[in-house]
């Protein structure tokens, strides 16, 4: 089964549907999507500037991750929760927008900066933990991070605009090519 | 007092005209003040968590404060060059918003209580010394600023 075959599936399950139709129920998700990115993002970014020595530079950065990782992993899998029941919202919509592409690729990337600094760059704390200043592969994780994250919620906000959707042609043939549409007219 | 002529005259501004022409700078508009509560949202946290005695604990509430300050200060101002010009452009039906009530009456407790009571737990070490009341303070904040967010986003829903 293709992906399209897959969302357009997902779009006529009877939740999708209620969901979709519900303006109440899919206000409320997006208003939580949103305050758990405040959560998330707000502690995120603070930890990030950290580690670009920009920020709280006389707590030591094992000690802001340790207070704070409860917090942000909380805001994550909220994230997720709501975010995933956005798009079985809207389904082939979300699939075929080309900022929820850019959303996705980017969340892949943030993920890797961050199994990458916990594996190969945070175990080596100790020797730098209380320096007002970490070290460059601390610094280019947090700076990574903190943009990452910056694109990611523009590109979130973008997802709402259908400037690019596969409805509104004629398109760019790389639009549609970036959005996997195939223009029916 | 009648205040719907002056939000039509904000309406009628030149910034809020050139926005509605736009298809493109409303949306952001819109995303730059998303970041903008982001990055307020966090030096908000972790001060309150601080007072509240759920995020940082060892620091003192006054360091973490005036650590955070400049984020804070710059992202409130980000908050408030985007979203004038966003008001702007669709104050009329600001106007006539519930929620964009419920935001402005927030956002004015929250900036008179930031730096009135707030302030004032958080430079006099209370979270120390009464540890009861920098909770209270810690969750009102929350509070108002969960109200600033919740009108925020439900203005576009209107």
């Amino acid at each position: 089964m293709s992906f399209l075959a897959f969302f357009q599936q997902l779009g006529e399950t009877e939740w999708s549907v209620a969901l979709h139709e519900s303006e109440i129920a899919y206000s409320i998700i997006e208003s939580l999507h949103v305050w758990f990115m405040c959560l998330f993002f707000g502690l995120t970014s603070m930890f990030d500037l950290r580690l670009l020595g920009w920020t709280m530079r006389g707590v030591p950065v094992s000690e802001v991750i340790r207070r704070l990782q409860p917090w942000t992993i909380l805001g994550f899998v909220m994230m997720v929760v709501t975010g995933t029941l956005l798009v079985y919202a809207i389904p082939v919509r979300s699939y075929q927008n080309i900022f929820f592409r850019t959303k996705m690729l980017l969340l892949l990337l943030a993920g890797i900066n961050v199994f990458i600094f916990h594996s190969r760059v945070f175990p080596g704390v100790a020797k730098w933990d209380a320096d007002a200043v970490p070290p460059k592969a601390a610094r280019i994780a947090g700076g990574l991070s903190l943009a990452l994250w910056m694109i990611i919620i523009f590109s979130g906000r973008m997802i709402a605009y259908n400037w690019f959707d596969c409805d509104r042609q004629p398109q760019w043939a790389i639009v549609n090519f970036l959005t996997s549409c195939t223009p029916t007219e | 007092m009648d205040l719907l002529p002056f939000f039509q005259w904000c309406y009628s501004t030149p910034v809020g005209e050139g926005i509605r022409n736009s298809s493109w700078l409303f949306p952001v508009f819109e995303a730059f003040h998303l970041l903008g509560l982001g990055i307020t949202a966090g030096s908000v946290l972790v001060v309150d968590l601080r007072l509240l005695g759920l995020g940082l604990r060892k620091q003192p509430a006054a360091q973490l404060a005036a650590d955070v300050q400049p984020w804070l200060m710059g992202a409130v101002v980000v908050m408030f060059a985007t979203g004038i010009p966003l008001f702007l452009s669709e104050a009329i039906k600001c106007f006539y918003s519930f929620a964009f009530w419920v935001k402005m009456t927030s956002l004015f407790l929250v900036l008179i209580f930031a730096f009135t009571v707030r302030r004032r737990v958080i430079w006099q070490d209370i979270a120390s010394k009464q540890p009861t009341l920098a909770r209270i303070t810690a969750a009102i904040s929350l509070c108002l600023w969960f109200g600033v967010a919740w009108g925020g986003r439900w203005i576009g829903f209107s």
